[in-house]
């Protein structure tokens, strides 16, 4: 675990807007690189003078470079989806547990995403393309509030191209939306995972994720095989300063990801 | 063991050393802790009296340093101080460049160390002892420990699985006699090496009887105790138990005071500072506390908006989730938290309150 | 000077007050020195009888809400600011003046001016939030100059002032002062009031007298509870929510609870 508490230089290289208020940055390091990120982990990003914020990888993770989706919400995450092409950021990390890949071999996988919640399977799904003959089927779920909050949304041709059954849903269709309205777990209709083989990976708001782990189970797939991407207020990344706690979780540590069979219990009670 | 008539040769040696000497002292009705320079300023002739809510001095033995308890202040503050700068930035050309350089830590000897607060520092060196700061100040730390002969009104250290001799975790490890003298036995090379050099005479058998005695003592004295039911089950149990939470939040002042006072309680938070200019830039680092409004704030409000939901995150913390997350209780019976809470809300007997509630 | 244009500008304004809060930034030393070069001074009466016409990028705002005229004014100075900071207890609660929301403000007239039909004011003290949207409160009997600094440093880096929103408690512990209540059964305010004085009184032995105001949400009714247990009257418990800040709507609770024997 990396405990250095100052944060190393990156450069931005590509600012690329994904919705109105987030944009994806590919940073490459400025001093020296530091160590590789995992699909799932995350990063604290530090705008100078101005603070850090918890942004997990959502794509690049490599030694030579990374890639983040930020949201424009706070006076941080505002100046770090604003960061231009040739702008610093400081980057400390890799923090927590990442997913667990790959998924065991000719497995049903289904990942899915709600609203900024795709950012962190981003790297995941690059993964499930890369090695798409591994497994039985790949199925990514994605819903979202409007169309014009859909992340990645020109990739998904490519995705389906390379042999993933991507499903889209959105809360408020706009107009020129030919596609799914209403919520996430709609589109699990039709799936059939094989109970024994099969992985599920869950990330977006909280009030998502137990309704979609359920609704998995009803398909055929036992929350034991299923993944959350939880968020909690990360401070330090290191499980030092206390504030991600969630019961017996530092989720800055144990976390993000965590065994959806340990998070259903503690997202069930109400202010853990 | 070996006789000392006093603590000046121990202070002499220190010193020759180079160790700045922590210790208790009275300061503003309370005995704090603050650096020393000669043993006269350590509490003599002081006592104090204690109840959930209540500390007050009062004459004690003259010619005793150590008959005290529960104090305001927790050896914490002197292995994660607060507030502590963790680097500081300078805008340039190539964004900004991170100084993180920090003074080497001053060899410091922590003295009156009792044994509740040694096992809170075994505590927290599970909690922050991978943290380079904290294992500099620890490594650069001596402990001097007291045993206990004096507990007061608020102290359980027994039921919390501790008890007032001082076992392991210290270098020098003291009991103090009636009479103003000392009892010393060094537990590592450091404490051996300082004991052999104020050439001390051995104490006798009767003598090493007597003070055993009078620690062996003081642990049936203990004014409180927690309830004998596994607690880490019934707070887990009971987490759901909204009424019981929630009337706990009714006396809860959420001032924070028991957090701050626990010798145990690491949370902290960094605040990033920008001087008038905007070209430099400094994380700081402070306490914070599960009871601060914005302790569990993610976009959209804190998770823990209601004082009942901090109380149970308190109270579970440290004794149900440290398990899971360090291997034990992060609990020792110091009794500080019931002394230091304004509103005299003892955790012992909220501990008593929900195992009755869990029965009946 | 080349750089002017772009420094941002800031305007100092004053309603009924003491002129303790604006004060403050004249009292800010050195600081004062670089936030002069970083800002540009557009209208400060207190200091210059020169005032610019605004628009302002951050006007601060002293003082309570007392007359027509400054409620008009108010809405003026709000259109011409882009950021609207409220500092001190009279603009954030009402200050000491608002006391007379709970009293005959005619019979308060009559007894202190000679003609006080001469007299024309509203008859309630009301803070700047009660007539436009305030972006940002400073609080605080007068504010602290240390929280002054560090919001306009904030605002010029772009960044988050850090402002805390716990208890005075916390700013006690950091200063190490032992807790009055349990050492001494000193009757003090500071569980239930905002942190940002550094807890100042409680150093010097005095209770918090709560002029930084209410916490977003404090259990007076437990604090009224250890008042009473330290043995104060109802009359008393009443009194001491009813300074500052004492139409704000949890200490004028919590005076309505203590008073009630």
């Amino acid at each position: 675990m990396n405990t250095d508490p100052a944060p190393h230089r990156y450069r931005v290289v590509v600012n690329r807007a994904e919705t109105p208020d987030t944009s994806t940055l590919t940073l490459r390091p400025v001093d020296a690189p530091l160590p590789a990120f995992l699909p799932g982990q995350f990063a604290m990003l530090y705008a100078f003078g101005i603070g850090e914020i918890p942004v997990s990888v959502s794509g690049r993770c490599g030694a030579g470079g990374l890639m983040h989706t930020v949201r424009a919400v706070g006076a941080v995450s505002r100046a770090v989806h604003d960061c231009p092409p040739g702008g610093f950021l400081g980057v400390r990390g890799p923090f927590g547990r990442p997913w667990t890949l790959p998924a065991p071999r000719d497995a049903d996988v289904v990942v899915v995403a709600g609203g900024l919640g795709l950012a962190p399977l981003h790297p995941l799904v690059r993964h499930l393309r890369d090695h798409r003959v591994r497994y039985r089927s790949v199925a990514v779920l994605i819903g979202a509030r409007t169309p014009d909050d859909l992340l990645y949304r020109a990739e998904y041709r490519r995705w389906r191209a390379d042999g993933l059954d991507v499903r889209v849903t959105v809360d408020r269709p706009l107009p020129g939306w030919n596609g799914a309205t209403g919520l996430v777990t709609a589109l699990l209709t039709g799936l059939r995972p094989q109970p024994g083989r099969c992985a599920g990976y869950v990330c977006g708001p909280e009030v998502m994720m137990r309704p979609v782990v359920r609704s998995l189970a009803t398909i055929g797939m036992p929350t034991s095989r299923v993944e959350l991407s939880l968020e909690r207020n990360m401070q330090c990344g290191t499980g030092h300063c206390g504030h991600c706690q969630l019961g017996p979780l530092f989720v800055c540590r144990d976390g993000p990801v965590v065994p959806a069979t340990a998070a259903e219990n503690l997202l069930a009670v109400r202010e853990l | 063991m070996f006789q000392l008539p006093d603590l000046d040769g121990l202070f002499a040696a220190l010193h020759a050393d180079g160790y700045r000497i922590v210790g208790p002292t009275v300061s503003a009705g309370a005995i704090v802790l603050a650096e020393l320079d000669r043993p006269a300023h350590l509490p003599y002739g002081v006592r104090v009296e204690t109840a959930p809510g209540h500390y007050r001095l009062r004459p004690g033995p003259a010619r005793q340093a150590f008959t005290h308890t529960a104090g305001p202040q927790a050896w914490k503050e002197f292995l994660q101080p607060s507030p502590e700068r963790l680097w500081r930035g300078t805008r340039d050309d190539e964004g900004f460049r991170v100084d993180a350089a920090e003074e080497p830590p001053r060899p410091t000897a922590l003295l009156g160390v009792r044994p509740c607060d040694l096992r809170a520092l075994g505590i927290l060196d599970g909690v922050l002892g991978d943290g380079e700061r904290y294992a500099r100040r620890r490594a650069a730390s001596l402990v001097i420990a007291v045993d206990c002969t004096e507990p007061g009104e608020a102290c359980f250290c027994v039921s919390a699985g501790g008890g007032p001799a001082a076992r392991s975790g210290f270098d020098i490890g003291l009991v103090e006699r009636p009479d103003g003298g000392y009892l010393a036995r060094a537990a590592t090379d450091r404490g051996t090496d300082l004991l052999a050099r104020l050439a001390a005479p051995e104490a006798s058998d009767v003598e090493v009887t007597t003070a055993r005695k009078a620690v062996d003592e003081a642990a049936a004295r203990m004014g409180r105790r927690l309830p004998e039911v596994d607690l880490r089950d019934l707070l887990t149990r009971h987490r759901t138990d909204d009424t019981y939470w929630s009337a706990i939040a009714e006396r809860c002042l959420a001032c924070a005071n028991c957090t701050m006072v626990c010798p145990t309680c690491f949370c902290a938070r960094v605040t990033d500072v920008t001087d008038l200019t905007g070209e430099h830039a400094e994380r700081w680092q402070r306490a914070d506390s599960c009871f601060d409004p914005d302790f569990s704030y993610v976009h959209g409000g804190p998770v823990r908006s209601s004082t009942g939901a901090r109380y149970r995150q308190w109270i579970s913390h440290k004794f149900a989730t440290w398990h899971d997350q360090f291997g034990g209780s992060g609990c020792v019976g110091c009794g500080r938290c019931v002394v230091w809470c304004p509103v005299g809300i003892d955790i012992t007997a909220e501990l008593h309150a929900l195992a009755q509630r869990d029965r009946s | 000077m080349a750089t002017e244009p772009a420094r941002p500008s800031l305007a100092v304004w004053k309603f009924a007050s003491c002129d303790g809060c604006q004060l403050t930034l004249l009292d800010c030393g050195d600081a004062l020195l670089t936030l002069a070069a970083r800002l540009h001074i557009a209208a400060f009466p207190e200091a210059s009888s020169m005032i610019e016409p605004g628009p302002y990028d951050v006007s601060l705002v002293e003082g309570s809400i007392t007359t027509e005229e400054d409620a008009a004014r108010i809405r003026d100075i709000r259109a011409r600011s882009t950021l609207l900071v409220a500092i001190g207890a009279c603009a954030t609660a009402g200050g000491i003046q608002a006391l007379r929301d709970l009293a005959d403000v005619d019979e308060f007239r009559a007894q202190v001016y000679p003609h006080p039909e001469y007299v024309r004011s509203l008859a309630t003290a009301t803070p700047i939030s009660a007539h436009v949207p305030v972006d940002l409160e400073l609080h605080g009997c007068p504010i602290d100059r240390g929280q002054l600094v560090e919001v306009l440093g904030a605002l010029l880096a772009g960044r988050k002032p850090d402002l805390p929103v716990h208890s005075v408690c916390a700013q006690c512990k950091a200063r190490g002062t032992p807790c009055l209540p349990v050492v001494a059964g000193v009757p003090c305010l500071g569980p239930v009031t905002r942190a940002g004085c550094g807890a100042l009184c409680p150093a010097y032995g005095r209770g918090c007298f709560g002029c930084f105001g209410p916490v977003e949400r404090p259990n007076t009714r437990a604090l009224v509870a250890l008042l009473r247990h330290q043995g104060m009257s109802p009359a008393d418990i009443g009194r001491v929510f009813r300074t500052y800040t004492a139409t704000t709507a949890q200490f004028r609770a919590a005076a309505e609870e203590g008073a009630r024997s």
